[in-house]
């Protein structure tokens, strides 16, 4: 288990933005990640982008092929990392192929070493389900690093009480079924999922469709102990790079949006328990 | 067919290569085709498999032809027979998968067929059957091989299947994959993704294979009927390696006949490591083992584990990976993987159609001009699975012969 990780949910709904690393080229990402905690993150979701993300929509599907054409690599994610100026834990959120081809016969345990030593706490690894994880979370284990785990609205009883065991970290709640891309609503499929999940005594982070302040602050309200948020983010990534905005001011749009987002967050922790206030 | 017991499991993995590389929303689906194939494909449950040899029969006109071709037997001085899949309704092996699954998501209770397609042949096959059975049905392409099958859109669309092309990367069967999974991971629920090779997450490839195993079954009986003996070599061209894994699923375990699985060469084996680009679709010959798709395979892909974009002249070839239980059998030395270039394999299309009167599919193109370039002794009788055939390909095989010089092209100067 990493400390780091555990702590972020400590006090307060944990706020966890993501972005694709490089997106739309290596020093201006840099900067957005860095307003990602200006704005209040407390946990950072970082994208290695891979050539066929088969779990994102078009959102992040455009942004990884936008770092990717900038010249991302397994090497560069590594070093900006270690260049990323951000005090918060930092999950990598990539697809197997690229862990499993940085190991040999070690499988994934050199990409965890290398993750770990780059300043990574952990990992979200999509199409990675619990039958496929053991070399990945056994390599975690070893190197005191999170592997996260999804929970889907189709995740049966049976299923969920053995991701719930797998998963270390956070539990990442998917909010709706499909693939990743902000949404004008909050589904009922994210309501029924976190009374499913009530019960058991992990951080639950809910993420897929989250977009305002107002989303954030229903879904904390519903029972989630932290939210994730990532196309509504990358959208004004994509929109400062089409419209050539200064990297600057990109930056700032970021910082104002996680802050409305962690905002909303913490108003809905308030909405379930009174007491605290 | 002698059935092991230990094939009355699915096979999730065919040594290291195989598994279930999904997202969790999917994963409950997976389990529940797992036991639908079991129950239905494994124990004929309900008479499942005695209906599906029956409308292969009566719909998809089975069994097809195991055709001795003269010409090419003297050419080649061995007994060359064809396995005609060509003559399957469609036009292409690709029927007898997309019939089984069909008919399984019918068994299964499911309400909407999905599935990418590459040539267009495995999406005609699933508009079909989808029409046969009366369910709705939509299909993802690629945007680049919309345009260069056209003929198969049209035939998706007056079958009554939505074709959705897809924008994203090369505009190829890769992206289309990809596309196709994410549809899924939406409407899991209601919805049958009819993946179109022996690829994909487990139970696919093995459910894939079974679904084709019919064309093993026939050539082996037709072989020894008209033959009096099995093949020495049974050849057949691999893009994902449905036809391959078809026609050699029952030959396996007879040492004495050779299998040649024929990859597209290209224009060259070489790859472009800055561009991420293969010119070629070679991934049992080139690639190595990663993980896409929902399976560990072999795949066309650079250091860092980045899918390479790949080519051949038939887009029914032209994908980065291949089934994994054919990646086995090529690691284990039972199945030999070669391949053809483009040039051989429009040479080759042009001979068949002269010499023998059958049109192939460019992708069963590479089969035949294994014939041609290969310098190994493939023995006296020798068998080639015509996957399909090449009335979708017209355009597609004008273009390419104007822009070379065949030493067997027919005059092209009427289309100018
Ligand atoms: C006629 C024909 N042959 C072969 C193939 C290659 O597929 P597979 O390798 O799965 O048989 C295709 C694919 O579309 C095809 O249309």
């Amino acid at each position: 288990m990493n400390a780091d990780i555990a702590a972020a949910f400590a006090d307060g709904p944990a706020f966890i933005p993501y972005l694709a690393a490089g997106d739309p080229n290596y020093e201006a990402s840099l900067e957005y990640v860095e307003a990602l905690e200006r704005g209040g993150a407390d946990i950072i979701e970082l994208g290695l982008p891979f050539s066929e993300p088969i779990a994102e929509g078009s959102t992040i599907q455009s942004a990884i092929v936008r770092s990717l054409a900038g010249g991302m690599t397994v090497g560069r994610y590594f070093e900006f990392v270690e260049e990323a100026d951000v005090d918060v834990p930092l999950v990598c959120m990539t697809y197997y192929n690229l862990i499993y081809q940085y190991g040999d016969e070690e499988g994934p345990a050199p990409f965890v070493r290398r993750a770990k030593e780059a300043g990574i706490d952990g990992f979200v690894v999509p199409d990675l389900p619990a039958e496929e994880a053991d070399p990945l979370r056994e390599a975690c284990t070893d190197h005191g690093l999170d592997l996260v785990f999804i929970v889907a609205p189709t995740t049966d009883d049976d299923r969920l009480e053995r991701l719930v065991s797998l998963s270390s970290g956070y539990l990442y709640v998917q909010a709706r079924l499909g693939v990743t891309g902000a949404r004008d609503d909050v589904s009922d499929q994210t309501t029924a999922s976190l009374d499913r999940l009530a019960g058991y005594d992990v951080p639950k982070a809910v993420g897929f469709g989250i977009k305002t302040g107002e989303h954030a602050e229903r879904v904390v309200a519903g029972g989630a102990d932290g939210i994730i948020v990532g196309s509504a983010l990358v959208d004004i990534v994509a929109e400062g790079h089409e419209s050539d905005a200064p990297v600057g001011e990109t930056a700032n749009r970021l910082e104002a949006l996680c802050r409305e987002l962690k905002e909303g967050a913490v108003a809905g922790s308030r909405a379930t328990t009174p007491e605290r206030t | 067919m002698p059935e092991s017991n230990s094939k009355r499991r699915s096979e999730r993995k065919f040594g290291d290569y195989g598994g279930q590389y999904v997202p969790e929303a999917l994963m409950p689906a997976i389990e529940e085709l797992t036991d639908a194939y079991e129950r239905y494909v494994l124990d004929n449950e309900d008479g499942f498999m005695d209906e599906f040899r029956e409308r292969i029969r009566d719909f998809g006109g089975r069994p097809t032809p195991l055709q001795r071709a003269d010409n090419l037997s003297e050419r080649y001085g061995s007994d060359v027979y064809l396995k005609r899949e060509d003559l399957l309704h469609g036009g292409a092996h690709k029927l007898n998968n997309a019939l089984g699954q069909v008919l399984l998501a019918k068994y299964m209770g499911k309400e909407r067929i999905i599935a990418e397609t590459g040539a267009g042949q495995h999406g005609t096959a699933t508009a079909m059957a989808a029409a046969h059975l009366d369910m709705p049905c939509e299909i993802y392409m690629g945007r680049r091989d919309v345009n260069r099958q056209r003929p198969n859109v049209f035939r998706m669309r007056i079958n009554g299947a939505a074709v959705n092309p897809v924008d994203i990367g090369r505009g190829t069967l890769k992206e289309a994959i990809s596309e196709t999974m994410r549809d899924w991971a939406t409407t899991v629920e209601t919805t049958h993704y009819v993946i179109g090779s022996v690829v994909g997450p487990a139970p696919f490839p093995a459910m894939v294979r079974d679904f084709h195993r019919v064309i093993a079954e026939e050539t082996r009986r037709q072989a020894e009927e008209q033959y009096g003996r099995l093949p020495d070599a049974v050849v057949a061209c691999a893009g994902g390696g449905s036809n391959t894994m078809g026609i050699f699923s029952d030959f396996v375990g007879d040492e004495g006949v050779s299998l040649y699985a024929v990859e597209a060469g290209g224009s060259s084996l070489s790859v472009d490591e800055e561009r991420g680009v293969a010119p070629n679709s070679a991934s049992l010959s080139t690639g190595s083992e990663g993980v896409l798709h929902g399976a560990r395979t072999k795949l066309l892909q650079d250091g860092d584990g980045q899918i390479m974009e790949s080519h051949s002249v038939s887009s029914g070839l032209d994908y980065a990976g291949v089934g994994p239980e054919l990646a086995y059998l090529v690691d284990e030395g039972r199945v030999n993987a070669v391949n053809v270039d483009d040039d051989a394999a429009l040479e080759a299309f042009h001979r068949l159609s002269q010499d023998e009167g059958i049109i192939p599919a460019l992708e069963t193109a590479h089969a035949l001009a294994f014939l041609e370039e290969t310098d190994e002794d493939l023995g006296e009788f020798v068998v080639v699975n015509v996957s399909g055939r090449g009335d979708k390909d017209l355009e597609a095989a004008i273009e390419e012969t104007e822009k070379r010089d065949l030493p067997n092209a027919p005059d092209m100067g009427v289309f100018e």
